[in-house]
């Protein structure tokens, strides 16, 4: 409904905007600036919007009690294999089933639907004694093999079958004329033509791969191999309560390198998202 | 496709067109397929397998029980407040999630300057990692925390919030909808900018005001979006497990114990692998089942074009 508005009426959306702002950008804020209070002024009364006393040591801790850098590096190494791994099978897949003519396709493409429908949550008992018997417990493998062949990446394969079907197809023809193969069409003409739904799907990847909670508490048990997520949690003092400015550093350190990433490229972002084939 | 018509008499090459397609089909999807069969049929499989068994870990007891497990899922006293939580949660967080997304998704589709930034701001949650998101939640949640720190300036004593039934659940979905309306956010305001501009011109020309055209042109030509997103927003929050670790761990007493939540809890605090698939069993259903009925409701509901 893009009609001009009248001088009264943008002031009033203005206003609207910013107080239905607050829940969603002062979470982040108060991370921030809790993040280097002292211990002793993080439940002030009143409130700290801008902290009055500064203490930067919190960040040092982070890295004292928890082997914070290898976890880093856990999550980011993971999020990485899932995304690139989620994108190769996710893009073939949905290639083949929105372009090559074989018997049973549409049979298969519902099996794999119904990977939609189980969500690793149902699974993760069975799950949990597979990779027992394999002797993959405490290592990382889980978290990569099931996203990147469980119900995430059905999800992909979906939003790229809907983006190639939709794709004008005289491109391929010509170069099947020419008598190139379909492995070459898909990789050298398909492909590259696929970019925004393949951003799509790595974003939607990634976040996946990155927030995953349940996974690693059933499957890790060793600090050393802790995701981000899992040690978040773990900055307690010896009675159990929360080291608040400690935890909150943590945090600000997972958050923000994400949400930088996004605000320089949110454009692209944003318009990936809204390109899944979700419009109906 | 016309080879094989063209030269009838020479002997017919193994690889013809279609079988190389089928070839190269098999290629391509054979990775997702074997991947789906084995993390997630066989599993499926396995769960319903285990579902019929008495199993303690500790114990070291392995015993068919055939539908003991079933039954004792019908007697499980806990498991009445376990659904009415689930329910809660889902519902509350369907409702608010996609009312708000589609009224951000208004506002964001005026004609107003500096809109991109604002979009940008509603949709940063959805990037900030999950567990550090709910850790400030919970941060400003706490008696002593923020929110009634706020609320104690201009003479409101707040609640403690994690800490009473009701503020809990109700917590446990707010923190949750802020965290991810941004998503349907967009989708909504894809939506809305694919609706022709001439109907809205056409209705004005009818005399229809704002509100009649957002139900009557608006409305009908975004719900296919709107069914999508709730079904994604449903299964989604059926699987909801790190807020409530993190906030409430299921307090207090049952009230926010959602049903991944107790099945963690049989299966990996208490090791009743059994009964833990059980319960695997029933949230399969409760998916499967909702599912089916909103893809049903797409028939009766949604309004497509052509």
């Amino acid at each position: 409904m893009k009609t001009d508005l009248s001088p009264r009426m943008k002031v009033a959306l203005y206003g609207l905007m910013c107080v239905l702002l607050i829940p969603f950008v002062f979470p982040t804020w108060w991370m921030l600036t809790s993040s280097v209070k002292p211990i002793s002024d993080i439940f002030a009364f009143p409130p700290d919007l801008w902290p009055r006393r500064f203490d930067f040591s919190t960040y040092a801790r982070v890295f004292e009690l928890q082997p914070f850098a290898r976890q880093y590096w856990n999550s980011a190494y993971i999020a990485a294999l899932v995304t690139g791994g989620t994108m190769i099978i996710s893009s073939m897949a949905g290639y083949a089933f929105a372009r090559i003519k074989f018997p049973f396709s549409n049979a298969i493409f519902m099996v794999v639907l119904l990977g939609l429908l189980i969500p690793s949550e149902v699974t993760i008992v069975p799950l949990f004694q597979m990779f027992l018997k394999w002797g993959m417990i405490n290592t990382h493998w889980p978290l990569i093999l099931v996203p990147i062949f469980g119900a995430p990446s059905v999800f992909a394969t979906f939003v790229m079958r809907q983006f190639f079907i939709a794709l004008p197809v005289e491109l391929e023809e010509a170069a099947r004329v020419d008598g190139l193969g379909r492995f070459k069409i898909f990789w050298l003409i398909a492909l590259p033509l696929a970019k925004p739904a393949l951003g799509a799907v790595a974003i939607f990847t990634f976040l996946h791969s990155w927030n995953l909670y349940l996974e690693p508490i059933v499957f890790l048990s060793s600090t050393q191999m802790f995701t981000l997520p899992q040690a978040l949690t773990q900055f307690t003092d010896a009675y159990g309560g929360a080291m608040w400015n400690i935890q909150l550093a943590a945090a600000t350190m997972t958050a923000i390198p994400v949400l930088l990433v996004f605000i320089v490229a949110q454009k692209q972002f944003v318009e990936g998202l809204a390109h899944t084939g979700l419009k109906g | 496709m016309t080879i094989a018509a063209d030269t009838p008499r020479r002997k017919r090459p193994f690889w013809t067109i279609e079988r190389r397609d089928a070839a190269a089909g098999y290629a391509f999807i054979a990775p997702q397929l074997i991947g789906i069969v084995t993390f997630v049929l066989f599993p499926l499989g396995l769960v319903f397998y285990y579902s019929l068994h008495e199993w303690n870990v500790l114990a070291n007891t392995f015993n068919y029980v055939g539908a003991a497990n079933y039954q004792m899922l019908l007697a499980d006293k806990a498991l009445p407040q376990v659904l009415l939580s689930s329910a809660v949660f889902s519902a509350g967080l369907v409702v608010l999630n996609m009312s708000l997304a589609l009224l951000l998704a208004v506002l964001l589709d005026q004609k107003l300057k500096g809109i991109t930034l604002f979009r940008t701001l509603f949709f940063s949650p959805v990037v900030v990692s999950l567990v550090a998101w709910t850790i400030v939640w919970s941060f400003l949640l706490q008696n002593n925390g923020g929110i009634n720190g706020l609320l104690q300036l201009i003479g409101v004593e707040g609640p403690n919030w994690l800490r009473t039934p009701t503020t809990a659940m109700i917590s446990v979905i707010v923190v949750q909808v802020f965290k991810n309306v941004g998503l349907n956010m967009i989708l909504f305001l894809a939506a809305l900018q694919g609706v022709p501009r001439e109907l809205y011109e056409a209705a004005r020309v009818d005399g229809a005001g704002r509100f009649k055209q957002f139900r009557r042109i608006t409305l009908p030509l975004i719900s296919p979006t709107i069914l999508l997103t709730s079904i994604i927003t449903i299964v989604g929050s059926l699987q909801v497990f790190a807020q409530i670790a993190v906030l409430t761990q299921g307090g207090p007493g049952m009230t926010t114990t959602v049903l991944v939540y107790y099945l963690y809890q049989q299966a990996f605090q208490f090791h009743f692998f059994g009964y833990g698939s059980t319960l695997s069993i029933l949230l399969f259903v409760i998916v499967a089942l909702l599912t089916f009925v909103q893809w049903q409701m797409r028939k009766r509901i949604v309004f497509y074009e052509n």
